[in-house]
């Protein structure tokens, strides 16, 4: 019978941590050991998997804490592959013990990869998610709501920054990997999914008059804004939809620019001219 | 005084334009505020709500949406007025342009920047203004924004003030207590070219309240000898820009006005804001701007001064009339007009010498110099750190690897330039 593990996709660390103990115990190596996810097209016909049993008298697995924090970052990855990768640098780590300090090392370039992936899926979800004001909660206090689609499993990493910066709200992040929610007092995070909710917010169009007008028609760089913006986020943020018009217009607006004549100007700057002539300043 | 003449029609303007909605307000004075590059919430530290009542933190330096421009919007960037008595050529608002002219009440301001906040639109607020009855007066009006944020409503988010010159020493210290950040625009890369283009402003001025930034923002982070802390003074630091194309300045004066202004007043930033056409604009500008490419070139060579140790004078040194080269980054035009230091060895060469290689970045020169303690570094581990071995071939060696013929070739700059059509995707 097959070495391994069956695991959810969500499988977090601290889940993940005594399951790969236990394989470590047994001295069960990387090569041999599995790791497959729940309901990724389970078949009847695939073997079945047993979590080894530790030996009595085996060492226990030391980490440096530079490559424990490395594999607690990359279990936040949705990569299915991570679990394998994470046992593979546990182990290897037994022996080449600066083994995380070598970015150049293949698996450590890979999970290095990760971690900047999950980093910038942070980033952005901070960035880009967008609160809707939806009323009054129970306790007064005003009320927002926001929809996100993170790709990796990134609650528990933005949790600290939305309740830190949004404290005197109360309001709640849903997202298909789950949902954070704060009342002044307690975050709260949930691993079960939830549905993108019908929301609107009359201040938005306050907000897309402020991207129509800060937007320079005379500077096109599309490709710098979708390598910063990548259209994948644009279904969520009520000003994307604004581009194409914006785009249409600007060559226009650029033409009137070069072509437009010398205006006079106005009574008021000509009474400022004449004021200055007539009595300068000191 | 001149300005207190003006008030009868000051106040006609004011009574038109509180009429417009705010929507039709917000447009015409972000639309006016665009023009200024510095949107950046960075430089203010540390700084969180938790166990408060308040609202916001800093620290983080976030754009929260790109527009097509390809530029950041960070902060709510908006003027208090464009109403203007000066007459800067370059300026939208300047006194002799029709543009239409609005203004906020510091309340709308206060309201639109935690409103704009709490939706997680924005960093914080940019806030600047045209020159309304007197500089005191407008600077006033900015600070009293900045004041309400802080002190009613616990805002903790990022401030940024434009600062007005002459504004008066009480002002600015109480600008320092509640901004993050203060900024003074040198405007124009030469003395000559503001004389010309703002004959309002006064280079020496500018200078001047610069110098006074500089001395309050470093006695703020000295303790007395009492251990006392000093009243906090923008601890984000200032910045400043410079607009470039509008008139003949060269890349080498830009710079060298960079050098300086680093060096002479610890600027945070320098911004180059490539003169961009405007409604409406003076007869003196040109009418086309300049290549986005020279801004993004002169970006390149400020960034390399910043974070590669570069000195300016280098950058521009090979350049016989004083531009960077548009096809070539600055970095790349750097070794080639200095290949006699090139090949370096990957595995040996000091992390400064490392830093100059074309097409390897500060990160990557990090990742080298520790891998380097464990392993020797071949090429192809490069290749492992997104690094193009193409373009940094022909400047490293290592085993199994010597460029030497490449370096020799003269026609090197050649062999790097992009081809045409790289060029115009740009
Ligand atoms: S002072 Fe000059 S640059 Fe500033 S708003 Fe007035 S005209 Fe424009």
């Amino acid at each position: 019978m097959a070495f391994g593990a069956i695991v959810e996709h969500d499988t977090s660390f601290s889940e993940w941590r005594p399951i790969a103990r236990q394989c470590f115990l047994a001295g069960v190596p990387p090569e041999e050991l599995e790791w497959r996810c729940a309901s990724a097209e389970a078949s009847l016909f695939d073997a079945p998997l047993t979590v080894p049993s530790p030996k009595p008298d085996a060492p226990n697995p030391i980490l440096r804490s530079n490559c424990l924090a490395l594999l607690k970052s990359i279990l936040r990855h949705a990569d299915q592959t991570r679990f394998d990768l994470a046992y593979r640098i546990l182990w290897r780590a037994q022996s080449e013990p600066s083994l995380a300090a070598i970015p150049l090392d293949p698996d450590i370039a890979r999970a290095l990869r990760m971690v900047h992936q999950i980093r910038r899926d942070a980033h952005k979800m901070e960035a880009f998610l967008r609160f809707r004001d939806i009323g009054e909660s129970q306790n007064g206090r005003r009320l927002f709501l926001a929809w996100f689609e993170p790709d990796h499993y990134i609650l528990p990493t933005v949790a600290p920054f939305f309740t830190r910066r949004f404290t005197d709200m109360d309001w709640a992040i849903l997202t298909p990997k789950g949902s954070i929610t704060w009342n002044g007092e307690k975050c709260t995070l949930s691993r079960t999914a939830c549905s993108k909710p019908d929301l609107s917010d009359s201040l938005e169009q306050l907000w897309q008059t402020y991207y129509m007008a800060i937007f320079n028609p005379a500077r096109i760089k599309t490709k710098a804004m979708r390598s910063e913006m990548p259209r994948k986020y644009w279904k969520n943020l009520p000003e994307t939809r604004l581009i194409p018009q914006m785009l249409a217009q600007a060559g226009t607006r650029v033409k009137a620019m070069e072509t437009q004549q010398p205006q006079e100007a106005p009574y008021f700057h000509k009474r400022l001219q004449q004021r200055r002539t007539e009595k300068p300043e000191p | 005084m001149i300005l207190s003449l003006a008030l009868a029609e000051l106040r006609t303007y004011h009574e038109q334009t509180m009429k417009q909605s705010l929507s039709e307000r917000l447009a015409i004075l972000s639309d006016a505020a665009k023009y200024d590059a510095s949107c950046s919430s960075s430089g203010a530290g540390k700084r969180d709500s938790a166990g408060t009542k308040g609202l916001g933190s800093t620290g983080n330096g976030i754009c929260h949406a790109y527009t097509p421009d390809g530029r950041c919007i960070s902060l709510l960037k908006i003027l208090l007025t464009n109403f203007c008595i000066y007459d800067c050529a370059y300026c939208i608002n300047r006194s002799s342009s029709n543009v239409q002219r609005t203004r906020f009440t510091p309340d709308e301001v206060v309201w639109l920047t935690l409103e704009f906040y709490r939706r997680n639109y924005i960093e914080g607020l940019f806030l600047s203004s045209g020159i309304i009855r007197s500089p005191e007066d407008t600077m006033a009006q900015m600070v009293h924004v900045a004041r309400e944020l802080r002190q009613v409503h616990g805002f903790r988010g990022y401030i940024h003030l434009k600062t007005i010159p002459n504004a008066s020493a009480e002002q600015l210290a109480e600008a320092g207590l509640y901004a993050d950040r203060l900024s003074i625009n040198v405007e124009m890369p030469t003395e000559q070219g503001l004389a010309a283009y703002a004959p309002e402003k006064k280079a020496g001025i500018i200078r001047h309240s610069m110098g006074e930034m500089r001395t309050r923002i470093d006695a703020g982070k000295e303790r007395s000898l009492s251990g006392r802390r000093p009243p906090r003074f923008a601890p984000g630091g200032q910045s400043t820009q410079m607009i470039v194309g509008a008139d003949t300045a060269t890349d080498h004066d830009i710079l060298a006005s960079s050098s300086s202004l680093y060096s002479g007043y610890k600027l945070r930033r320098v911004y180059y804001s490539a003169f961009s056409p405007i409604p409406d604009a003076s007869a003196i500008l040109p009418v086309r701007p300049p290549p986005l490419l020279r801004e993004h070139r002169l970006y390149q060579a400020d960034w390399l001064y910043r974070f590669y140790g570069f000195q300016f004078s280098e950058i521009t040194a090979a350049q016989p009339d004083g531009m960077l080269d548009l096809a070539l980054d600055p970095k790349l035009a750097w070794a080639l007009a200095n290949r006699a230091l090139f090949p370096v060895d990957l595995n040996r060469a000091s992390r400064e010498m490392l830093l100059r290689v074309p097409g390897l970045g500060v990160r990557s020169v990090n990742a080298i110099v520790t891998s380097r303690r464990h392993k020797h570094l071949r090429l192809e581990d490069l290749a492992r750190l997104n690094v193009s071995l193409r373009k940094v071939k022909p400047f490293l060696h290592t085993t199994g690897w010597s460029p030497t013929r490449l370096t020799d070739q003269i026609n090197l700059r050649q062999a790097f330039l992009p081809s045409p059509q790289q060029l115009s995707l740009f």
